[in-house]
């Protein structure tokens, strides 16, 4: 027996949330008292893969095939499931990421492990095996039991921080053939935005509603983004208006985030708005009306106008810097 | 091409979730049931592809795995424009359920297309799509924010972290559906309502599968504490507080 997890690089390099979730199968391999497997696909340098030990692997099995170097969620289902069959592996955990989304669904059929996305915390008992998930877009959590042998975890980000745990790293190869019916998706055409700072991955966030009035006010959401080192986001009418990208949509029915710090500016936060950003560690709130929903859930407030606070905020920061 | 797109039935987005029986189901009294947002965008670009006359899409067929209750929720897609709608009649246990029960649907009724919302508002499993790609043994694209047709050729983008993708594929596929797939999201003219009359809404008898998950408990979020409020004029106070009170900086 053992339990495994994915550890998704890109272009050959891992994040902090594998790092994450590296630390958290650790935890969960201790806590069923055995040992963890970590999986990597497509190629990537040892000293890159050796980092994965300072988090408690011991053990990393790597598919260093290029054909792998992008993700195909067929083909790396399929990796995936073989390399658990091949490790008995019990439980199988994945970032809740868009890899992880595309991979684990397919994993779970393919095993019949029983599957929950955007686990919160370790599990809260291990017989029966019960874990604990935000559902109904973060007005709630609920208690689900996976109730066959098999299972399979994706875990959401910041849920568990990482936790330094150093190994010596013992890589080899598994091999497999690839079955090249599983790449009928090609990809004819790629864009990457490298300057700006990725979204879902973002520690700080600044983010910004209709209270700016027009799309021509941004520069002091993206001046305030830029010396806090932070992604900028938007509320959905911001996005559906055209002032800002639909990549910015937080809430609902955009990317739901939970970085360290989230800054509300002339965002009134609607249910829906909140149920994108409730997780956030800490959220401060920038509006003019004090009665505004959004001060109910943030944990800083001032009540000002959007075009006086966020350039004073910048300041102060560059201040404090200096 | 037919087109069949997955429908989930979920509560209002504003609704206040409660929950009864000790917190171990949801209490649905009072509840506004609508069309998960996702599927609805799903739908509306369905039809947007139906309306050109650039490809050959002739068929727009909506499936939710369910009770009776939801209905009303398929009366309303065939209202904004789908052309039948099946409901397979099974409680919807969990995404691995729904998911077979859809593929065991497909098996008998073939589609080129089949799309899926990104995730359902109750339950936020986001697997269904991609489960039902394994099902059936079809490639799934995940994170799409367009799908179009030229002559038949499927061209997709699909949103990477800071960036996006063209991609190409062959039908059949399941396509997992995001924000950015269609705009705005119809709504039902008096004359669709009218006519979504007399369309088809099939009901299946489910197939038997396992249930691997099950939801046995639910619990409230903490409230959060009073929120800590700040003169406008001092900013250098709450770069402080972040700094040293909530250490976020
Ligand atoms: C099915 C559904 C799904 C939805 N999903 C989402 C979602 O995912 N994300 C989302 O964001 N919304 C979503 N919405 C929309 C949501 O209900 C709100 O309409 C939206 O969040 C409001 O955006 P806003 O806060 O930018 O604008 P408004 O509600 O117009 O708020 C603007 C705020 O700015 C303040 N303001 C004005 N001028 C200034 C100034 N000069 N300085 C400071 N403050 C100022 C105002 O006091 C007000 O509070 C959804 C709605 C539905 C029905």
């Amino acid at each position: 027996m053992s339990v495994i997890a994915f550890a998704k690089n890109w272009n050959g390099k891992f994040k902090n949330s594998t790092f994450e979730l590296v630390s958290y199968t650790k935890a969960l391999a201790n806590q069923l008292n055995t040992n963890m497997v970590v999986l990597s696909i497509g190629e990537v340098a040892e000293e890159e893969l050796k980092l994965l030990g300072n988090y408690g692997a011991d053990k990393v099995l790597t598919v260093s095939n290029p054909q792998l170097n992008t993700l195909t969620s067929r083909a790396y289902a399929d990796i995936v499931a073989k390399a658990a069959n091949s490790v008995e592996a019990e439980v199988i955990v994945l970032s809740d990421n868009n890899s992880g989304k595309a991979i684990a669904p397919r994993v779970s059929v393919k095993l019949k492990a029983g599957h929950v996305a955007a686990v919160q915390e370790l599990p809260l008992s291990l017989d029966p095996f019960v874990v604990k998930k935000s559902v109904f877009s973060g007005k709630a959590f609920g208690h689900i039991q996976i109730k066959s042998d098999k299972k399979i975890l994706t875990i959401a980000k910041n849920c568990f921080g990482l936790v330094a745990n150093p190994c010596d790293v013992a890589i080899e190869e598994f091999a497999l053939d690839i079955d090249t019916n599983l790449f009928k998706v090609k990809i004819i055409q790629e864009e990457e935005q490298k300057d700006k700072v990725i979204l879902s991955d973002a520690d700080i966030v600044v983010s910004a509603g209709r209270g700016m009035r027009s799309p021509e006010n941004w520069t002091p959401v993206e001046e305030l983004a830029e010396v806090l080192g932070a992604a900028t986001a938007c509320s959905r009418p911001v996005s559906d208006e055209g002032w800002r990208g639909h990549e910015e949509h937080v809430g609902q029915t955009g990317k739901v985030i939970a970085p360290n710090l989230y800054i509300a500016a002339g965002i009134s936060g609607a249910i829906q708005h909140v149920a994108g950003i409730s997780r956030s560690k800490c959220i401060v709130a920038i509006n003019t009306d004090p009665e505004a929903p959004i001060f109910s859930v943030a944990d800083y407030g001032i009540v000002g106008d959007v075009m006086d606070v966020l350039p004073r905020l910048t300041k102060a920061l560059r201040n404090s810097k200096s | 091409m037919k087109i069949l797109v997955c429908i989930s039935n979920v509560p209002d987005t504003t609704t206040k979730v409660k929950f009864k029986e000790g917190d171990s189901l949801f209490d649905d009294s009072g509840v506004q049931w609508i069309i998960n947002p996702w599927d609805e965008l799903a739908l509306t670009r369905a039809m947007e592809l139906k309306e050109d006359a650039g490809n050959s899409v002739n068929e727009i067929c909506v499936i939710h795995v369910g009770g009776a209750s939801a209905d009303a929720t398929l009366r309303k897609a065939l209202a904004i424009g789908a052309d039948k709608a099946v409901r397979i009649d099974a409680c919807p246990a969990d995404a691995y359920h729904v998911a077979g029960q859809i593929a065991e649907y497909l098996k008998e009724n073939p589609f080129d297309i089949i799309l899926s919302g990104i995730e359902s508002s109750d339950y936020n499993g986001s697997s269904v799509g991609a489960m039902i790609a394994e099902f059936m043994d079809y490639p799934g694209i995940s994170s799409v924010t367009s799908v179009n047709l030229d002559d038949d050729d499927i061209q997709i983008n699909r949103a990477i972290p800071g960036g996006k993708q063209v991609l190409k594929t062959e039908a059949p596929f399941v396509a997992v559906v995001q924000k950015g797939i269609a705009t705005e999201p119809r709504i039902p003219s008096m004359r669709g309502i009218m006519m979504a009359r007399k369309k088809p809404l099939e009901v299946k008898p489910a197939v038997e599968l396992e249930v691997l998950t099950e939801s046995i408990k639910f619990e409230l979020p903490q409230e959060k504490g009073a929120c800590k409020m700040i003169d406008s004029e001092s900013a250098e106070q709450l770069v402080e507080l972040l700094k040293n009170e909530a250490k976020v900086l």
